[in-house]
């Protein structure tokens, strides 16, 4: 396949980038921010999502969506990357669906994935334990008990925990840390009795939470799927997200770029614009360069996820790396490219370099990806 | 039956044909991988054939005019469309062929003859480029004129129905071995600086011609130093219009940067971890057992993905003309980088055995004569400073100093 945008889907990103620049802007995020919004995302906002069908982008059109795939999710993202767009979209209509898709059996899909694609309910993936990202270390106790199941154990770093209706939790249900079997996702209400959410206020004005599962008590249909078995959708949620936040941090990248240039081009020192400066024309040019290897690497991720998810781990470890290295390089020389003014609140450059470094420890870092590439090598 | 089915037939037709024409006449010597340079055939007038197989295949293709398929035929080539073309390409590599013919005649002097060259230029010079019978060579860079190519100095001076040229190049690779130069020569005196360049073609064995090759520091290399004392070239070998000869230069500029980007994407068919894993060995978790220089690896592992992904995508956009001809600065600024990393990760991974200079084991020093040869990719065909230049300027638009 052409690593180029199809027609359809060049269309659908010039609606998505119209439809955020106007309902989403930074504007919207520093809203949200000074008034200490409790939820931190406008609902009527993620109510347009819904009309525009963005909300069911990825589910099937037998349940209310939209029937398409990562590539049209992901230009989706590079919009909401450009706006600093704050909304549910990533954690319910990406990796939520996606867990769902894979692992829930026909009923469970029936029942659920109409609900998320009309934006009627929201969920989102509870996976980490630990400041780093570390799928294979789970360690959230799920225990039989009686037909049903009690979850023990915590979760953090939870996207939109604070305001989802569902969590779908990653559970160990058999087995020791590291074991490909024995995970179990769950399908856990947010107000089921236990079930203790802290919202924690990030650096980039995103919430997310902390969750404690104290002796949670769950009926055998809270599981999703088959009891063990989960890793492999855990698997594919993880990897949808991975690549969403990839265009996520590309979209960002783009928009740091574009108003480093356009700085350039405008601001004048020692009686000349500072573009004429060969020191930043060459830093410029550099990072354009870093920029379009991240585009390349970002496509064919996602085009890879759409053919077949099984076999998309390495373009999408190269993805999420490259994005965020990218992205890193694009926020840090635009505040310096910037000068004072970067380092200002009132200018919007902070939010840019405080969204991507979250984007970079979501779901694994660059570190993480390379190292997951190379043991994908086997070396 | 529809156009497209037809021309789908056609072109399954044409695939088998082609199948079988290759099977009959590629020599099965001509199907084993190339081991060395010393298997790249270059052709020419004082080319020796390394065996009678490598001589047969440059005669039979050549006659064909596959070794160039989408020249036209009256030109020497094979008349073939670009979709004949890549069927021609693909059974080519599925049956291991080697090319037939290597030449800057091929990949940079044709592409610009057949887009400034005069009708007798390109009915004298493409069929023997696509033939094998002339072997070209390149004269661009001087002592003082690099990277400020158009500051050349070599001068041709106007004798009414001929030139008589003066001057020195460098950097012209295999000039000791061609038969003939295309040169830039300075021709207007006074004019502006890119518009008194001419772009001329003569024969190397024109008396006053001398060359001598250049040891660099990875050792013997295809470059030479070529002097001009007073050579006579016809006007009938002027490409162009006099003084116009930095178009035709920077059309073919452009053909050069993308072969050398392309370096970024060949050369190690395994992965440099597997390279270095088999060198190093792994610990208990398949880990690399050098931490840091796994880190390193991997990380540029991951940008050589990417980098080969932005190649194909240059390529897709192209298609659907969609690509910023400038890009292909980005693509030969990137490409030299990564393969100057590439070596020096080999050469990380590989310790004292890849310092060494000349045993058999080391196969002459290979490792450490790459990796050094590496440095110049960066400076050849544009430096990587000048790529950045042509970036800001013409795909960022920052404004002139």
């Amino acid at each position: 396949m052409a690593l180029i945008l199809t027609e359809e889907q060049t269309m659908l990103r010039d609606s998505a980038r119209d439809f955020l620049a106007d309902n989403a802007p930074i504007s919207q995020l520093r809203q949200l921010r000074d008034s200490r919004d409790a939820i931190g995302f406008s609902r009527p906002l993620w109510q347009r999502f819904a009309e525009m069908g963005f909300t069911g982008i990825l589910v099937p059109e037998a349940h209310g969506g939209m029937g398409l795939g990562h590539v049209e999710a992901g230009v989706v993202m590079e919009e909401i990357g450009r706006n600093l767009s704050a909304s549910p979209f990533f954690a319910s209509s990406v990796v939520a669906v996606t867990a769902i898709r894979h692992a829930g059996t026909d009923a469970q899909q029936a029942q659920w994935l109409p609900e998320l694609a009309a934006g009627k309910r929201i969920a989102t993936l509870a996976v980490d334990e630990h400041s780093k990202h570390r799928p294979d270390g789970i360690a959230l106790r799920a225990t039989k008990s009686g037909d049903g199941w009690r979850l023990d154990g915590s979760k953090t770093f939870v996207v939109d925990g604070h305001a989802a209706d569902w969590l779908i939790v990653a559970a160990r249900s058999a087995g020791g840390a590291g074991d490909a079997q024995g995970i179990t996702l769950f399908l856990v209400p947010r107000d089921a009795a236990g079930v203790e959410v802290e919202r924690v206020a990030m650096v980039d004005s995103r919430p997310t939470a902390r969750i404690a599962f104290n002796g949670v008590a769950l009926q055998a249909s809270a599981v999703l799927g088959t009891v063990g078995a989960g890793a492999a959708a855990l698997q594919a949620a993880l990897d949808a997200g991975r690549a969403a936040a990839a265009a996520e941090l590309l979209g960002l990248a783009d928009a740091a770029f574009e108003r480093t240039v356009a700085y350039l081009k405008e601001r004048k020192q020692f009686g000349r614009l500072i573009g004429e400066f060969q020191g930043l024309q060459h830093r410029a040019a550099m990072l354009y360069v870093d920029i379009e290897l991240a585009r390349a690497a970002v496509l064919k991720a996602q085009q890879s996820l759409d053919a077949d998810p099984a076999k998309a781990a390495a373009a999408v470890a190269v993805a999420k790396a490259r994005a965020g290295t990218s992205a890193t390089l694009a926020v840090q020389e635009a505040v310096q490219m910037h000068g004072g003014m970067g380092m200002t609140d009132e200018f919007d450059m902070g939010l840019f370099m405080k969204r991507a470094r979250v984007l970079q420890e979501l779901f694994g870092d660059a570190d993480f990806h390379a190292d997951r590439l190379a043991l994908q090598r086997n070396y | 039956m529809t156009q497209t089915a037809e021309i789908s037939t056609d072109l399954a037709a044409f695939r088998a044909e082609t199948r079988a024409w290759l099977e009959a006449n590629c020599p099965a010597e001509m199907r084993r991988p190339m081991t060395s340079e010393d298997d790249v055939c270059w052709g020419g007038r004082n080319w020796t054939f390394a065996s009678d197989a490598q001589r047969q295949w440059l005669e039979r293709m050549g006659a064909r005019g596959w070794t160039v398929p989408a020249w036209p035929r009256e030109y020497g080539g094979g008349g073939l469309s670009g979709e004949q073309a890549k069927v021609l390409a693909q059974e080519q590599r599925a049956l291991g062929c080697r090319a037939p013919l290597t030449s800057f005649g091929i990949w940079m002097l044709g592409p610009a003859l057949m887009k400034f060259g005069s009708e007798a230029q390109k009915r004298e010079h493409l069929p023997k480029i696509a033939r094998g019978e002339i072997r070209w060579c390149q004269g661009y860079s001087e002592p003082n004129a690099g990277s400020d190519l158009a500051s050349l100095q070599t001068r041709a001076d106007d004798r009414g129905d001929h030139y008589i040229v003066n001057g020195q190049k460098i950097w012209t690779s295999y000039a000791d071995k061609a038969d003939w130069i295309f040169c830039l020569v300075r021709s207007e005196s006074g004019a502006k600086k890119h518009t008194g360049i001419s772009f001329v073609l003569f024969d190397m064995a024109t008396p006053g011609v001398s060359t001598k090759p250049i040891l660099l520091i990875s050792g013997k290399s295809p470059f030479c130093e070529t002097f001009f004392d007073n050579v006579r070239v016809e006007k009938a070998n002027l490409v162009g219009t006099p003084g116009g000869g930095w178009d035709v230069a920077k059309y073919l500029l452009t053909h050069e940067r993308e072969m050398i980007g392309s370096v970024g994407d060949r050369d190690i068919a395994r992965p440099i971890g597997q390279v270095a894993a088999g060198l190093l060995g792994t610990d208990a978790q398949g880990r690399l057992a050098d931490p840091l220089l796994r880190a390193r690896i991997a990380t540029f592992e991951v940008d050589e993905a990417a980098f080969r992904l932005t190649l194909e995508r240059f390529v897709d956009q192209a298609k659907a003309g969609q690509a910023s001809p400038a890009f292909s600065s980005a693509l030969k600024y990137y490409g030299a980088e990564l393969n100057k990393r590439r070596h020096e990760l080999l050469i990380s991974a590989g310790g004292s055995d890849a310092l060494e200079w000349e045993s058999d084991r080391s196969r002459q020093g290979f490792a450490a004569r790459t990796w050094l040869r590496t440095k110049g990719n960066s400076i050849e065909g544009g430096t990587s400073e000048v790529q950045l230049n042509v970036i800001a300027k013409r795909i960022l638009e920052l404004p002139e100093a």
